[in-house]
Parts: structure tokens; C-alpha cells; sequence
């Protein structure tokens, strides 16, 4: 009777011994897997301009419709750009089709996972803030 | 014999919707005749997003992300479920090797949803620490599967015609160290809970589904192969690359909760071992199918298809009318029939117990309600 119990506490006990699987959460941060899907972000080219061609393939397949507003413009050379682009993180439910569907690789999903807001209205993204410098949802003052 | 003057009476006890052993929102509403259930009732609902209404005001892949939300915690096979429903209907034959790579993961991911019934449930029961080791174990699963499919919980993996993207040297090596350190870990949960006095007493002879009735109701998956009926779509109706894997239904004797826990951890042996022999035949190719068309417009029909998940039989029945959206999906899920027949498990039973026979069926609230 007392015997399964007492092998119960050693199993326990011997836990004290080894190493600690935790980590230490907001100081350490567990690295996300190179796939990690996080929110999208517009992607800018080397000379700082924005890949996307304002196609709207990307609105067109997302499920739950957090990609809208896309208004294009066009260029001198008939090259076409986005004017305005909103991403509605409030809706948006990280599957990543879009990122699939984009022939231009002009959208993509960052790494970040810390979305959680005070202010709803911070997580409806223009187009200024959905580039991909800009979307830093990180909030610094946390801690 | 009651004294002259007193009334016999019954009354009713709210168990949820925000309880922790319900797992999810679901109300049972208990009529008590002092400290035994004289009926109890299952109140469902609270978790209903309208999934098979949503199916029909979406196209084929806009619905995919939503079967990883009907059952979170086996999510894969959901997935796989409605991709083989739209290709049946389309006619695509998915590649060898994406089959096989839809096999490990959904098996890694079957392993993930038993051990997180296996915590919590111990939980329920007041063991805390089991908790701790196999969220330790379901950890390294996690990862495994972050890393091919880029989340951690609503995975949404799987496409029409085959897999998004192929697996890596590091993912398979990082599932044959799992498959060694998770067999070492056998002794500890038989150490912890198997062999433990108190759970034994508490669940043995404890929450009896006998094969009459779990077959009347309908019940499938652990619980009625805890009854001793072995029933595993992956045997019976097989699909995918499961054919090619040997591996073996684990069944109990007696349908009691020790026997449905028992059943539960020998299936993630099983588990292990396909996706060992898996991983061991892994065949070289493509992962996409080659004919599939960018609009997903099934030609008119029906189609039904059933997978097994950690919980029982699901399936999709897919009314086609040629069109980009589905006409009508239903979504056959396994957790409604076990809830069905908890009303019968708790009669005559106390509180305790209730919750002890609620935790060990393993119940998905919203995947009831979806």
C-alpha cells in the first residue's frame, strides 16, 4: 500500500536534482521556430520601397477578411503601389495565406507573438504602420 | 422510509459553465438527492461559432484555418479530415511522401492531445505533479511541430493536394530523440500515477461504459476501445498512409476509467511507433500534387469522409453544387456522442465521481458546441 506511494515522492524528489525546464519568462525569451507565423507585415526592398504591387489577392484570400482597404496607385513607369493597405490584427487569425498567395513575396508573417494591447484602435494597422519596420507591436514599457 | 411530515425532495446543483473541471464551458445542471446525482444534464452551447454555417459563406480554403479551431488540441487531424473530404471531391492523389509527412505530424499531435488529457485529468483528480512532467513532454512536441508547421496550437498545415512546405534533417532528428527520451519517461508516469494506490481506488470498477451501451450511443475512440470493442478508422477504413504501418489497438476489459487511461497511454506508444517506422521509410518526392487548381471549384456531388482523432470517429459530409463554396457541411464530431451518454455514467453517483467520469471521456467543449 505504502510502498507505490513512497515510489511516487522519490520520482518527485528526484526532480530536485535536475536541471530546471522553466525559463525565466518576460527577461528570457524563448526563440520562435524560423516558420513561426506572427502577424503580417509588408515587406520593403533594399532601397526602402515596398514589395507590394497593390494586387489585392491577399484580401481576396483571407478567411476572416483582416486585410481591406487597399487602394492602388500608379508610378511614372506604370508600376503600381499601394496607398493604402490596413491589416486589422483584431481580425486576423495567423494563418499565413496570405503570405502564400502574394506572387511578389510583398507580404509576410513576423516573428513576433507579444500582441496584447491596452488600446484595440493600436492594433487596426495603416499602411505606414504595417511596413515592416514600423510594426513593432512590442510594447517597451511593459516591465 | 421517510418520517411523517417530510417531503422528499430533490435539488439542482449548477457544475460549470465556468468550472475547472469541465474544461471548456459546458453547464451541467445536477439534480441532487443528498449527496448522489439523481439526474444530470448537460447544457451545451456556450462555445457555438457557427463552423458549419461559416462553411458555406466561404470558399474551400478559407474554411481550412477553422477545423483547427473545432478541436484545438488535435487540430491536425481535423485538418487532414477536410483536405481528403475536398479531394475526394476534386480527385487529386496526394504524393507519397506528403502523405507520410501528414502521418507524423498527425501523430505527433495525437501524442500532444493525450497528454494533455493525461495532465489535466490528474489534475482533476487532485494530482498536480503528473501535470507538470507531461507538459514538460508535450513541450518538446511542440516545438517539434512549430518548427514545420509555424504554430504552436491552431496548426493549419495541411492544403489541398498535399503539404505547404517539406521537413527537415533537424525535425527528424529532433523526433527520434523525442521517441527515445519519451519511452524513458514510462517508468516515471507508471512510478507517479499507474502503480498509485489512490488512483487506483478512484478509478477502477469507477464510470463503467459497457459495450451495449457505448455502442447504442455511439460512442468511438478511447472510450469504446476502453470497453473492449476494438473500433480505429485507421484500421477499419483505412486512409492515408496508414496501411503501410504496423501498429496495434490497444483495448481494455472492464469500460472503466482506469481502463479508458490505460488505453489512452498505450495509444501513444502506438503512436510512437508509426511515426518511428515513418520517419525510418520516409520516401524521397514531391509534396504537392501536381494538378491542383489555384480556384478550388469541386465538380457537383457528395462526399464523406472520416479520420480518427484523439477523441473518436470524425467526419465531413461535403454537399458539393459545383460552385466555389461548399452547399452544406456537416461536421460529425466525436466528443457530442460521449456527452450524450454522460447523463447515464453519473445517475446514482456522487459529485466526485461526476467529475471524475467528465475529466476521463475527454470531452472537447467546443468541439461539441462549433
Amino acid at each position: 500500500m505504502i510502498i507505490p506511494l513512497l515510489k511516487g515522492l522519490a520520482t518527485t524528489l528526484k526532480a530536485c536534482f535536475s536541471k530546471p525546464i522553466t525559463l525565466q519568462y518576460p527577461e528570457v525569451k524563448r526563440p520562435v521556430a524560423p516558420r513561426f507565423r506572427g502577424h503580417p507585415e509588408l515587406v520593403i526592398n533594399d532601397d526602402g520601397d515596398r514589395r507590394c504591387v497593390a494586387c489585392t489577392l491577399c484580401m481576396v484570400v483571407c478567411p476572416s477578411n483582416a486585410i481591406r482597404g487597399i487602394e492602388a496607385a500608379e508610378g511614372e513607369n506604370h508600376e503600381k503601389y499601394p496607398v493604402a493597405f490596413t491589416i486589422d490584427l483584431t481580425r486576423c487569425i495567423f494563418c499565413g495565406f496570405c503570405q502564400e498567395a502574394c506572387p511578389k513575396a510583398a507580404i509576410k508573417l513576423n516573428n513576433l507573438y507579444e500582441l496584447a494591447q491596452y488600446d484595440k484602435s493600436r492594433l487596426i494597422l495603416d499602411i505606414d504602420k504595417a511596413t515592416q519596420e514600423k510594426s513593432q507591436l512590442r510594447m517597451a514599457d511593459w516591465l | 422510509m421517510l418520517e411523517p411530515g417530510i417531503e422528499e425532495k430533490t435539488f439542482v446543483l449548477n457544475l460549470g459553465p465556468q468550472h475547472p473541471s469541465t474544461h471548456g464551458v459546458l453547464r451541467i445542471l445536477l439534480e441532487m438527492d443528498g449527496e448522489y446525482i439523481a439526474k444530470a444534464d448537460p447544457v451545451i452551447g456556450y462555445g457555438h461559432r457557427g463552423h458549419e454555417h461559416m462553411a458555406e459563406n466561404r470558399n474551400y480554403l478559407q474554411f481550412l484555418p477553422n477545423m483547427g479551431r473545432v478541436d484545438y488540441l488535435h487540430a491536425l487531424a481535423y485538418n487532414q479530415c477536410w483536405c481528403m473530404a475536398v479531394e475526394k471531391l476534386l480527385g487529386i492523389t496526394v504524393p507519397e511522401r506528403a502523405e507520410f509527412i501528414r502521418v507524423i505530424t498527425n501523430e505527433l499531435n495525437r501524442i500532444t492531445s493525450h497528454l494533455l488529457w493525461f495532465g489535466a485529468y490528474l489534475m482533476d483528480l487532485g494530482a498536480f505533479t503528473p501535470f507538470l512532467y507531461c507538459f514538460d513532454d508535450r513541450e518538446h512536441i511542440l516545438d517539434l511541430l512549430d518548427r514545420v508547421t509555424g504554430s504552436r496550437l491552431t496548426y493549419c498545415y495541411y492544403r489541398f493536394g498535399g503539404v505547404p512546405s517539406d521537413i527537415d534533417r533537424e525535425f527528424i532528428d529532433g523526433c527520434f530523440a523525442f521517441i527515445d527520451r519519451f519511452r524513458s519517461r514510462w517508468k516515471d508516469y507508471d512510478n507517479l500515477v499507474t502503480k498509485n494506490v489512490i488512483f487506483i481506488n478512484r478509478t477502477k470498477g469507477v464510470g463503467i461504459i459497457t459495450p451495449e451501451m457505448a455502442l447504442k450511443y455511439g460512442i468511438t475512440g478511447p472510450n469504446l476501445r476502453g470497453s473492449g470493442i476494438p473500433y480505429d478508422i485507421r484500421k477499419s477504413e483505412p486512409y492515408s498512409a496508414y496501411p503501410l504501418f504496423n501498429f496495434e489497438i490497444p483495448i481494455g476489459e472492464n469500460g472503466d476509467i482506469f481502463d479508458r487511461y490505460v488505453v489512452r497511454l498505450a495509444e501513444m506508444e502506438q503512436s510512437l511507433r508509426i511515426v518511428e517506422q515513418a520517419l525510418v521509410k520516409l520516401p524521397n518526392g514531391p509534396i504537392m500534387a501536381e494538378k491542383v487548381p489555384k480556384r478550388i471549384k469541386p465538380p457537383a456531388g457528395e462526399v464523406y469522409q472520416a479520420v480518427e482523432t484523439a477523441r473518436g470517429e470524425f467526419g465531413i459530409y461535403i454537399v458539393s453544387q459545383g460552385e466555389v463554396k461548399p452547399y452544406r457541411v456537416k461536421l460529425r464530431v466525436p466528443s457530442f456522442a460521449t456527452l450524450s451518454f454522460f447523463p447515464e455514467m453519473a445517475k446514482d453517483n456522487l459529485v466526485a465521481d461526476a467529475v471524475a467520469n467528465l475529466g476521463s471521456i475527454d470531452v472537447v467543449i467546443p468541439e461539441i458546441d462549433r
